[in-house]
Protein backbone atom coordinates (compact mmCIF):
# COMPACT_ATOMS: atom_id res chain seq x y z
CA UNK A 1 0.00 0.00 0.00
CA UNK A 2 0.98 3.38 -0.78
CA UNK A 3 1.16 5.83 2.19
CA UNK A 4 -0.34 9.32 0.94
CA UNK A 5 2.97 11.34 1.74
CA UNK A 6 5.01 9.52 -0.68
CA UNK A 7 1.72 9.93 -2.95
CA UNK A 8 1.82 13.54 -2.62
CA UNK A 9 5.55 13.45 -3.30
CA UNK A 10 4.67 11.41 -6.94
CA UNK A 11 2.27 14.30 -7.44
CA UNK A 12 4.81 17.06 -7.03
CA UNK A 13 7.13 15.55 -8.78
CA UNK A 14 5.57 15.01 -11.82
CA UNK A 15 2.99 17.68 -12.30
CA UNK A 16 4.41 20.51 -9.91
CA UNK A 17 1.85 20.30 -7.35
CA UNK A 18 2.14 22.73 -4.52
CA UNK A 19 -0.01 24.43 -2.17
CA UNK A 20 -1.46 27.98 -1.95
CA UNK A 21 -1.78 29.79 1.57
CA UNK A 22 -5.09 30.46 2.77
CA UNK A 23 -4.17 33.83 4.84
CA UNK A 24 -1.51 35.57 2.56
CA UNK A 25 -1.96 33.96 -1.10
CA UNK A 26 1.71 32.92 -1.08
CA UNK A 27 2.37 29.79 -3.37
CA UNK A 28 4.54 26.97 -1.87
CA UNK A 29 6.62 25.08 -3.51
CA UNK A 30 7.46 22.16 -2.90
CA UNK A 31 4.08 21.68 -0.89
CA UNK A 32 5.24 21.63 3.38
CA UNK A 33 1.80 22.53 4.65
CA UNK A 34 3.35 25.46 6.50
CA UNK A 35 2.99 29.02 4.68
CA UNK A 36 7.03 30.15 4.76
CA UNK A 37 5.49 33.54 4.38
CA UNK A 38 3.34 34.36 7.15
CA UNK A 39 3.72 31.16 9.64
CA UNK A 40 -0.04 29.89 8.77
CA UNK A 41 -1.34 26.28 7.98
CA UNK A 42 -1.61 25.84 4.62
CA UNK A 43 -2.72 22.82 3.00
CA UNK A 44 -4.55 23.76 0.15
CA UNK A 45 -3.19 22.34 -3.31
CA UNK A 46 -2.22 24.79 -5.76
CA UNK A 47 -1.07 23.84 -9.48
CA UNK A 48 1.80 25.97 -10.45
CA UNK A 49 1.57 26.83 -14.27
CA UNK A 50 5.04 25.34 -15.04
CA UNK A 51 6.34 28.79 -16.77
CA UNK A 52 8.99 30.35 -14.83
CA UNK A 53 12.79 32.23 -15.83
CA UNK A 54 16.22 30.72 -15.27
CA UNK A 55 17.19 32.34 -12.27
CA UNK A 56 21.57 30.92 -12.70
CA UNK A 57 22.18 27.45 -13.63
CA UNK A 58 25.57 24.89 -13.82
CA UNK A 59 26.72 22.46 -16.10
CA UNK A 60 27.33 18.97 -14.53
CA UNK A 61 30.16 16.61 -16.33
CA UNK A 62 30.65 14.47 -13.71
CA UNK A 63 26.92 13.11 -13.45
CA UNK A 64 26.38 11.31 -10.33
CA UNK A 65 25.35 7.28 -9.85
CA UNK A 66 21.69 6.72 -12.19
CA UNK A 67 22.61 10.21 -14.24
CA UNK A 68 25.97 9.36 -16.19
CA UNK A 69 24.11 8.76 -19.16
CA UNK A 70 22.60 12.18 -19.37
CA UNK A 71 26.30 13.96 -18.69
CA UNK A 72 26.73 16.66 -19.77
CA UNK A 73 23.85 18.55 -18.35
CA UNK A 74 22.43 21.43 -17.33
CA UNK A 75 21.17 22.26 -13.47
CA UNK A 76 19.37 25.41 -13.20
CA UNK A 77 17.48 27.18 -10.79
CA UNK A 78 13.59 28.09 -11.76
CA UNK A 79 11.97 31.15 -10.55
CA UNK A 80 8.38 30.15 -11.04
CA UNK A 81 5.88 32.89 -12.23
CA UNK A 82 4.35 32.58 -9.05
CA UNK A 83 7.09 33.03 -6.85
CA UNK A 84 8.99 29.72 -5.52
CA UNK A 85 11.82 28.85 -6.92
CA UNK A 86 12.95 25.15 -7.47
CA UNK A 87 15.93 23.12 -8.98
CA UNK A 88 15.97 21.08 -12.30
CA UNK A 89 17.25 19.66 -14.89
CA UNK A 90 16.90 21.38 -17.82
CA UNK A 91 16.17 20.05 -21.55
CA UNK A 92 15.35 19.93 -24.95
CA UNK A 93 18.26 22.71 -25.14
CA UNK A 94 19.28 22.17 -28.72
CA UNK A 95 21.61 24.79 -30.47
CA UNK A 96 20.28 27.48 -27.80
CA UNK A 97 22.71 28.89 -25.19
CA UNK A 98 21.66 28.97 -21.55
CA UNK A 99 21.35 32.47 -20.24
CA UNK A 100 20.14 34.03 -16.82
CA UNK A 101 16.51 35.02 -17.14
CA UNK A 102 15.63 32.69 -20.56
CA UNK A 103 11.57 31.98 -19.81
CA UNK A 104 11.03 28.15 -19.36
CA UNK A 105 8.38 25.91 -19.38
CA UNK A 106 7.86 22.45 -16.76
CA UNK A 107 8.13 19.07 -18.79
CA UNK A 108 7.93 16.07 -17.70
CA UNK A 109 10.85 13.60 -18.57
CA UNK A 110 12.48 10.49 -17.13
CA UNK A 111 15.23 11.24 -14.82
CA UNK A 112 16.59 8.19 -14.06
CA UNK A 113 16.81 4.27 -14.63
CA UNK A 114 17.66 2.07 -11.49
CA UNK A 115 19.71 -0.85 -11.60
CA UNK A 116 21.17 -1.49 -15.22
CA UNK A 117 18.27 -2.05 -16.94
CA UNK A 118 15.73 -4.13 -14.53
CA UNK A 119 15.05 -1.38 -11.55
CA UNK A 120 12.41 1.63 -11.86
CA UNK A 121 12.23 4.32 -13.90
CA UNK A 122 11.97 7.46 -12.34
CA UNK A 123 10.03 10.11 -13.98
CA UNK A 124 10.07 13.78 -12.64
CA UNK A 125 9.66 17.65 -13.77
CA UNK A 126 12.31 19.65 -16.06
CA UNK A 127 12.43 22.66 -17.55
CA UNK A 128 13.02 23.53 -21.28
CA UNK A 129 12.93 27.21 -23.09
CA UNK A 130 9.44 28.20 -24.18
CA UNK A 131 8.86 27.33 -27.93
CA UNK A 132 5.71 28.25 -28.81
CA UNK A 133 3.92 31.59 -28.91
CA UNK A 134 2.25 32.73 -25.86
CA UNK A 135 -1.65 32.01 -26.08
CA UNK A 136 -0.31 28.22 -26.32
CA UNK A 137 -0.67 27.53 -22.65
CA UNK A 138 -3.70 28.55 -19.69
CA UNK A 139 -2.30 32.28 -18.27
CA UNK A 140 -0.41 31.51 -15.69
CA UNK A 141 -0.99 33.03 -12.27
CA UNK A 142 1.13 36.44 -12.84
CA UNK A 143 4.35 37.66 -10.64
CA UNK A 144 3.74 36.64 -6.81
CA UNK A 145 4.78 39.42 -4.68
CA UNK B 1 -30.16 -0.43 -33.21
CA UNK B 2 -33.51 -1.15 -35.08
CA UNK B 3 -33.73 -4.82 -35.17
CA UNK B 4 -35.67 -5.33 -38.69
CA UNK B 5 -32.66 -3.24 -40.50
CA UNK B 6 -30.10 -5.36 -42.44
CA UNK B 7 -27.13 -5.39 -39.79
CA UNK B 8 -24.03 -2.31 -40.63
CA UNK B 9 -20.91 -3.38 -40.35
CA UNK B 10 -20.23 0.01 -39.14
CA UNK B 11 -19.77 0.70 -35.62
CA UNK B 12 -21.97 3.56 -34.06
CA UNK B 13 -23.12 4.42 -30.44
CA UNK B 14 -26.37 4.87 -29.26
CA UNK B 15 -25.06 8.72 -27.26
CA UNK B 16 -23.42 9.84 -29.85
CA UNK B 17 -19.80 11.43 -29.27
CA UNK B 18 -17.11 13.35 -30.75
CA UNK B 19 -13.32 14.46 -29.93
CA UNK B 20 -13.51 17.17 -27.78
CA UNK B 21 -9.55 17.82 -27.26
CA UNK B 22 -6.66 16.61 -29.31
CA UNK B 23 -3.22 17.16 -29.07
CA UNK B 24 -0.11 16.55 -30.77
CA UNK B 25 3.83 15.43 -30.00
CA UNK B 26 6.64 15.73 -32.02
CA UNK B 27 9.69 15.05 -30.31
CA UNK B 28 12.45 18.31 -31.30
CA UNK B 29 15.67 16.18 -32.61
CA UNK B 30 15.13 15.49 -36.32
CA UNK B 31 18.17 12.53 -38.01
CA UNK B 32 17.96 13.43 -41.60
CA UNK B 33 17.54 10.28 -44.26
CA UNK B 34 20.76 11.10 -45.75
CA UNK B 35 22.58 10.47 -42.14
CA UNK B 36 21.31 7.06 -42.46
CA UNK B 37 21.77 6.49 -46.38
CA UNK B 38 25.58 7.93 -46.01
CA UNK B 39 26.39 5.34 -42.93
CA UNK B 40 25.00 2.44 -44.49
CA UNK B 41 25.57 2.79 -48.32
CA UNK B 42 28.21 5.63 -48.68
CA UNK B 43 26.16 8.08 -50.59
CA UNK B 44 22.80 10.40 -49.54
CA UNK B 45 20.88 8.87 -51.68
CA UNK B 46 17.84 6.64 -51.07
CA UNK B 47 16.02 7.96 -48.28
CA UNK B 48 12.07 7.33 -48.82
CA UNK B 49 12.19 10.32 -46.10
CA UNK B 50 14.13 13.71 -45.40
CA UNK B 51 14.36 12.95 -42.24
CA UNK B 52 12.48 11.63 -39.08
CA UNK B 53 11.70 13.18 -35.70
CA UNK B 54 14.07 11.58 -32.73
CA UNK B 55 13.10 11.52 -29.08
CA UNK B 56 15.92 12.88 -26.71
CA UNK B 57 17.62 11.43 -23.85
CA UNK B 58 15.02 11.73 -21.20
CA UNK B 59 11.87 11.03 -23.38
CA UNK B 60 9.66 8.05 -24.10
CA UNK B 61 6.38 6.43 -24.63
CA UNK B 62 5.41 7.61 -21.17
CA UNK B 63 7.04 11.58 -20.94
CA UNK B 64 5.80 12.46 -25.13
CA UNK B 65 2.04 10.97 -23.82
CA UNK B 66 2.05 12.76 -20.77
CA UNK B 67 2.59 16.38 -23.33
CA UNK B 68 0.20 15.33 -25.91
CA UNK B 69 -2.32 14.57 -22.83
CA UNK B 70 -2.03 18.08 -21.81
CA UNK B 71 -2.49 19.66 -24.80
CA UNK B 72 -5.45 17.50 -25.27
CA UNK B 73 -6.93 18.62 -21.79
CA UNK B 74 -6.16 22.20 -22.67
CA UNK B 75 -8.47 22.22 -26.45
CA UNK B 76 -10.98 19.90 -24.20
CA UNK B 77 -11.19 22.55 -21.85
CA UNK B 78 -12.07 20.25 -18.92
CA UNK B 79 -9.71 19.46 -15.94
CA UNK B 80 -8.34 15.88 -15.73
CA UNK B 81 -10.21 14.44 -12.99
CA UNK B 82 -13.43 13.97 -15.54
CA UNK B 83 -11.74 11.86 -17.71
CA UNK B 84 -13.42 8.08 -16.73
CA UNK B 85 -9.77 6.62 -18.97
CA UNK B 86 -6.24 6.81 -20.09
CA UNK B 87 -5.25 4.51 -22.49
CA UNK B 88 -1.94 4.45 -24.43
CA UNK B 89 -1.94 2.33 -27.70
CA UNK B 90 2.02 1.90 -28.45
CA UNK B 91 4.63 -0.94 -29.38
CA UNK B 92 7.43 0.95 -27.57
CA UNK B 93 5.81 0.91 -23.74
CA UNK B 94 8.89 1.44 -21.47
CA UNK B 95 8.00 -1.20 -19.52
CA UNK B 96 7.06 -5.02 -20.57
CA UNK B 97 5.04 -5.21 -17.25
CA UNK B 98 3.89 -1.95 -15.64
CA UNK B 99 1.31 -0.01 -17.38
CA UNK B 100 1.96 3.26 -19.27
CA UNK B 101 -1.46 4.69 -19.01
CA UNK B 102 -1.30 4.65 -14.59
CA UNK B 103 1.82 7.09 -14.80
CA UNK B 104 0.15 9.16 -18.05
CA UNK B 105 -2.92 9.82 -15.61
CA UNK B 106 -1.32 10.54 -12.41
CA UNK B 107 0.94 12.88 -13.96
CA UNK B 108 -2.25 14.64 -15.82
CA UNK B 109 -3.92 15.01 -12.44
CA UNK B 110 -6.88 12.20 -13.76
CA UNK B 111 -8.21 10.62 -10.63
CA UNK B 112 -7.71 7.20 -9.24
CA UNK B 113 -11.30 6.22 -10.34
CA UNK B 114 -10.16 5.21 -14.24
CA UNK B 115 -9.88 2.85 -16.34
CA UNK B 116 -5.94 2.59 -17.34
CA UNK B 117 -4.98 -0.02 -19.49
CA UNK B 118 -2.19 -0.23 -22.31
CA UNK B 119 -3.25 -1.23 -25.80
CA UNK B 120 -0.78 -2.95 -28.34
CA UNK B 121 -1.74 -3.88 -32.14
CA UNK B 122 1.51 -2.71 -33.34
CA UNK B 123 0.47 0.37 -35.54
CA UNK B 124 -2.86 0.46 -34.72
CA UNK B 125 -2.66 0.18 -30.47
CA UNK B 126 -4.07 4.22 -30.70
CA UNK B 127 -6.57 3.72 -32.75
CA UNK B 128 -8.02 0.51 -31.03
CA UNK B 129 -7.61 2.89 -27.95
CA UNK B 130 -9.62 5.35 -29.24
CA UNK B 131 -12.51 3.20 -30.37
CA UNK B 132 -12.56 2.09 -27.45
CA UNK B 133 -12.81 5.08 -25.53
CA UNK B 134 -15.84 5.86 -28.18
CA UNK B 135 -17.80 2.95 -26.91
CA UNK B 136 -16.95 3.89 -23.35
CA UNK B 137 -18.44 7.39 -24.31
CA UNK B 138 -20.92 6.34 -26.49
CA UNK B 139 -22.22 3.72 -23.80
CA UNK B 140 -22.59 6.55 -21.18
CA UNK B 141 -20.53 4.77 -18.79
CA UNK B 142 -18.47 7.89 -18.86
CA UNK B 143 -18.29 11.10 -20.13
CA UNK B 144 -14.43 11.93 -21.13
CA UNK B 145 -12.02 8.95 -22.29
CA UNK B 146 -8.53 9.99 -23.60
CA UNK B 147 -7.04 7.90 -25.77
CA UNK B 148 -3.47 8.25 -26.92
CA UNK B 149 -1.44 6.43 -30.08
CA UNK B 150 2.23 7.53 -29.32
CA UNK B 151 5.66 5.38 -30.21
CA UNK B 152 9.67 5.84 -29.79
CA UNK B 153 9.77 2.84 -32.71
CA UNK B 154 13.53 1.15 -33.28
CA UNK B 155 14.89 0.04 -36.64
CA UNK B 156 17.60 -2.25 -36.84
CA UNK B 157 20.83 -0.56 -37.57
CA UNK B 158 21.31 -1.20 -41.23
CA UNK B 159 17.55 -2.22 -42.04
CA UNK B 160 15.30 -0.06 -44.46
CA UNK B 161 13.27 0.82 -41.01
CA UNK B 162 15.67 2.51 -39.65
CA UNK B 163 15.21 5.62 -42.23
CA UNK B 164 11.70 6.15 -41.19
CA UNK B 165 11.30 4.47 -37.55
CA UNK B 166 10.67 7.41 -35.51
CA UNK B 167 9.02 9.20 -32.19
CA UNK B 168 5.69 11.15 -31.79
CA UNK B 169 2.03 10.43 -31.87
CA UNK B 170 -1.12 12.11 -30.54
CA UNK B 171 -3.78 11.99 -27.77
CA UNK B 172 -7.29 12.74 -27.97
CA UNK B 173 -9.93 13.64 -25.37
CA UNK B 174 -13.59 11.32 -26.82
CA UNK B 175 -16.72 12.99 -25.23
CA UNK B 176 -20.33 14.05 -25.41
CA UNK B 177 -21.64 15.00 -28.45
CA UNK B 178 -22.92 18.51 -27.35
CA UNK B 179 -19.11 19.82 -26.50
CA UNK B 180 -17.58 17.93 -29.59
CA UNK B 181 -14.74 19.51 -31.86
CA UNK B 182 -15.07 16.70 -34.44
CA UNK B 183 -18.06 14.52 -34.74
CA UNK B 184 -17.08 11.07 -34.67
CA UNK B 185 -20.05 9.65 -36.95
CA UNK B 186 -19.14 5.75 -36.89
CA UNK B 187 -16.51 3.68 -37.20
CA UNK B 188 -15.30 0.44 -39.41
CA UNK B 189 -12.02 -2.31 -38.23
CA UNK B 190 -11.01 -4.80 -40.59
CA UNK B 191 -8.51 -7.57 -39.87
CA UNK B 192 -6.86 -10.84 -40.65
CA UNK B 193 -4.40 -13.03 -38.97
CA UNK B 194 -1.18 -11.90 -41.75
CA UNK B 195 2.55 -12.22 -40.60
CA UNK B 196 3.68 -8.83 -42.22
CA UNK B 197 5.70 -7.68 -39.39
CA UNK B 198 6.72 -8.83 -35.29
CA UNK B 199 8.78 -8.28 -32.41
CA UNK B 200 9.15 -11.47 -30.42
CA UNK B 201 9.96 -11.25 -26.41
CA UNK B 202 13.19 -10.21 -25.30
CA UNK B 203 13.92 -9.11 -28.70
CA UNK B 204 14.34 -4.98 -28.89
CA UNK B 205 13.83 -4.67 -33.00
CA UNK B 206 11.15 -5.87 -35.12
CA UNK B 207 11.46 -8.56 -37.78
CA UNK B 208 9.66 -8.24 -41.18
CA UNK B 209 8.40 -10.29 -43.49
CA UNK B 210 9.90 -8.17 -46.98
CA UNK B 211 6.94 -9.68 -48.83
CA UNK B 212 4.13 -9.33 -46.82
CA UNK B 213 4.22 -5.68 -46.04
CA UNK B 214 2.45 -4.23 -49.24
CA UNK B 215 -0.22 -5.95 -50.72
CA UNK B 216 -1.50 -8.86 -48.66
CA UNK B 217 -0.83 -6.67 -45.85
CA UNK B 218 -1.33 -2.23 -45.60
CA UNK B 219 -3.14 -2.12 -49.07
CA UNK B 220 -5.37 -5.18 -48.25
CA UNK B 221 -6.99 -3.78 -44.55
CA UNK B 222 -6.55 -0.25 -45.43
CA UNK B 223 -8.40 -0.01 -48.46
CA UNK B 224 -10.91 -2.72 -47.16
CA UNK B 225 -11.61 -0.55 -43.99
CA UNK B 226 -11.81 2.29 -46.43
CA UNK B 227 -13.61 0.83 -48.92
CA UNK B 228 -16.53 -0.84 -46.51
CA UNK B 229 -16.91 2.94 -44.72
CA UNK B 230 -17.64 4.52 -48.18
CA UNK B 231 -20.36 1.96 -49.33
CA UNK B 232 -21.74 1.53 -45.84
CA UNK B 233 -21.93 5.66 -45.90
CA UNK B 234 -23.15 5.16 -49.77
CA UNK B 235 -20.59 8.72 -49.51
CA UNK B 236 -17.49 8.74 -52.47
CA UNK B 237 -14.40 9.82 -51.94
CA UNK B 238 -15.19 13.14 -53.03
CA UNK B 239 -17.63 13.87 -50.55
CA UNK B 240 -14.77 14.60 -47.92
CA UNK B 241 -12.54 16.95 -47.78
CA UNK B 242 -9.71 15.40 -46.05
CA UNK B 243 -8.30 11.56 -45.50
CA UNK B 244 -5.38 10.58 -43.47
CA UNK B 245 -3.96 7.22 -43.60
CA UNK B 246 -1.01 5.36 -41.65
CA UNK B 247 1.99 6.35 -43.29
CA UNK B 248 4.96 3.71 -43.34
CA UNK B 249 6.59 6.05 -46.09
CA UNK B 250 4.92 8.70 -48.42
CA UNK B 251 4.27 5.96 -51.01
CA UNK B 252 1.82 3.78 -49.03
CA UNK B 253 -0.45 6.79 -47.85
CA UNK B 254 -0.92 8.04 -51.59
CA UNK B 255 -1.32 4.89 -53.38
CA UNK B 256 -3.89 3.22 -51.01
CA UNK B 257 -5.73 6.68 -51.05
CA UNK B 258 -5.68 6.79 -54.89
CA UNK B 259 -7.12 3.61 -54.93
CA UNK B 260 -10.19 4.75 -53.02
CA UNK B 261 -10.43 7.54 -54.90
CA UNK B 262 -8.74 10.73 -53.01
CA UNK B 263 -6.52 12.74 -54.84
CA UNK B 264 -3.13 13.98 -52.84
CA UNK B 265 -4.85 17.71 -52.04
CA UNK B 266 -7.12 15.80 -49.60
CA UNK B 267 -4.36 13.59 -48.46
CA UNK B 268 -1.59 16.19 -48.18
CA UNK B 269 -2.42 17.62 -45.43
CA UNK B 270 -2.22 14.67 -42.97
CA UNK B 271 0.62 13.03 -44.24
CA UNK B 272 3.47 13.84 -42.06
CA UNK B 273 5.83 10.96 -42.95
CA UNK B 274 8.26 12.92 -44.89
CA UNK B 275 9.50 15.34 -42.51
CA UNK B 276 8.95 13.23 -38.98
CA UNK B 277 9.02 9.47 -40.38
CA UNK B 278 6.68 6.60 -39.37
CA UNK B 279 5.72 7.12 -35.75
CA UNK B 280 4.14 3.83 -35.50
CA UNK B 281 0.99 3.60 -33.35
CA UNK B 282 1.18 7.49 -33.35
CA UNK B 283 1.20 8.06 -37.11
CA UNK B 284 -2.91 8.42 -38.52
CA UNK B 285 -3.13 10.29 -35.12
CA UNK B 286 -0.77 12.51 -35.36
CA UNK B 287 -2.02 13.77 -39.08
CA UNK B 288 -5.13 13.94 -37.81
CA UNK B 289 -4.02 16.93 -35.75
CA UNK B 290 -2.58 18.30 -38.56
CA UNK B 291 -5.79 18.11 -40.34
CA UNK B 292 -7.49 19.84 -37.43
CA UNK B 293 -5.38 22.61 -37.16
CA UNK B 294 -6.24 23.96 -40.50
CA UNK B 295 -9.91 22.69 -40.77
CA UNK B 296 -13.14 24.15 -41.31
CA UNK B 297 -16.92 23.22 -39.83
CA UNK B 298 -18.46 20.65 -42.36
CA UNK B 299 -15.28 19.59 -42.91
CA UNK B 300 -15.49 15.70 -43.57
CA UNK B 301 -12.47 13.48 -42.52
CA UNK B 302 -11.66 10.11 -43.13
CA UNK B 303 -9.06 8.37 -41.03
CA UNK B 304 -7.60 5.11 -41.93
CA UNK B 305 -4.87 3.86 -39.60
CA UNK B 306 -3.11 0.36 -40.06
CA UNK B 307 -1.45 -2.29 -37.65
CA UNK B 308 0.52 -5.08 -38.72
CA UNK B 309 -0.64 -8.69 -37.71
CA UNK B 310 -2.99 -6.91 -39.22
CA UNK B 311 -5.78 -4.54 -39.44
CA UNK B 312 -6.75 -1.06 -40.24
CA UNK B 313 -9.54 0.76 -37.75
CA UNK B 314 -11.21 3.81 -39.96
CA UNK B 315 -12.86 6.58 -38.46
CA UNK B 316 -16.30 8.73 -40.76
CA UNK B 317 -15.42 12.49 -38.70
CA UNK B 318 -16.99 15.70 -39.28
CA UNK B 319 -15.76 19.09 -38.04
CA UNK B 320 -17.69 21.22 -35.87
CA UNK B 321 -17.89 25.20 -35.73
CA UNK B 322 -16.49 24.56 -32.30
CA UNK B 323 -13.24 24.14 -33.68
CA UNK B 324 -11.75 27.66 -34.14
CA UNK B 325 -12.29 28.61 -30.89
CA UNK B 326 -10.57 25.69 -29.15
CA UNK B 327 -7.31 24.73 -31.79
CA UNK B 328 -5.86 28.04 -30.64
CA UNK B 329 -5.65 26.55 -26.75
CA UNK B 330 -2.43 24.55 -27.52
CA UNK B 331 0.76 24.19 -29.16
CA UNK B 332 -0.24 23.20 -33.33
CA UNK B 333 1.64 20.81 -35.11
CA UNK B 334 3.00 23.15 -37.18
CA UNK B 335 5.07 24.63 -33.87
CA UNK B 336 5.78 21.12 -33.26
CA UNK B 337 7.48 20.44 -36.90
CA UNK B 338 9.31 23.82 -36.71
CA UNK B 339 10.63 23.31 -33.54
CA UNK B 340 13.48 21.32 -35.14
CA UNK B 341 17.34 20.38 -33.75
CA UNK B 342 19.01 18.28 -36.74
CA UNK B 343 21.02 15.62 -35.35
CA UNK B 344 23.73 13.33 -37.03
CA UNK B 345 23.69 9.58 -36.31
CA UNK B 346 26.50 9.60 -33.60
CA UNK B 347 23.57 11.77 -31.79
CA UNK B 348 21.02 9.42 -33.27
CA UNK B 349 22.74 5.97 -32.05
CA UNK B 350 23.58 7.52 -28.80
CA UNK B 351 19.91 9.33 -28.00
CA UNK B 352 18.30 5.69 -28.99
CA UNK B 353 20.27 3.71 -26.93
CA UNK B 354 21.86 1.96 -30.28
CA UNK B 355 25.72 1.46 -29.10
CA UNK B 356 25.24 -1.86 -27.35
CA UNK B 357 23.84 -3.26 -30.81
CA UNK B 358 24.14 -6.99 -31.54
ZN1 LIG C 1 0.78 32.70 4.20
Amino acid sequence: MENPRYWRLKKQRYSLLGEVCPHCDSKIFPPRDICPECGGEAKTDFAFSGKGKVYSYTVMRDAPAGYEQNAPYTVAIVALDEGPMVTAQLTDLGEEPVRIGMPVEMVTRKLREDGEKKGILVYGYKFRPICFHENSQPASQGQAG
Amino acid sequence: MEKNQPASKLLRTDRKTGIVGYGAYIPRYRLPGSEVAMLWTGSPKGSPVKEKAVAGLDEDVITMSIEAARNALVRANIDASELRAVWVGSESHPYAVKPSGTLVAEAIGASNDIQAGDWEFACKAGTEAMVAAIALVGSGMGRYALAIGMDTAQGKPGDALEYTASSGGAAFVIGPREEAIVNIEATYSFVSDTPDFWRRPEQKYPEHGQRFTGDPAYFKHVESAGRVMLEELGMKASDFTYAVFHQPNPRFPLKAGKDLGFTEEQIKPGLLVPVIGNTYAGASMVGLTAILDIAKPGDRILQVSYGSGAGSDAFYLEVTEKIAERRELAPSTADYLARRTEINYATYARFRGKIDMG
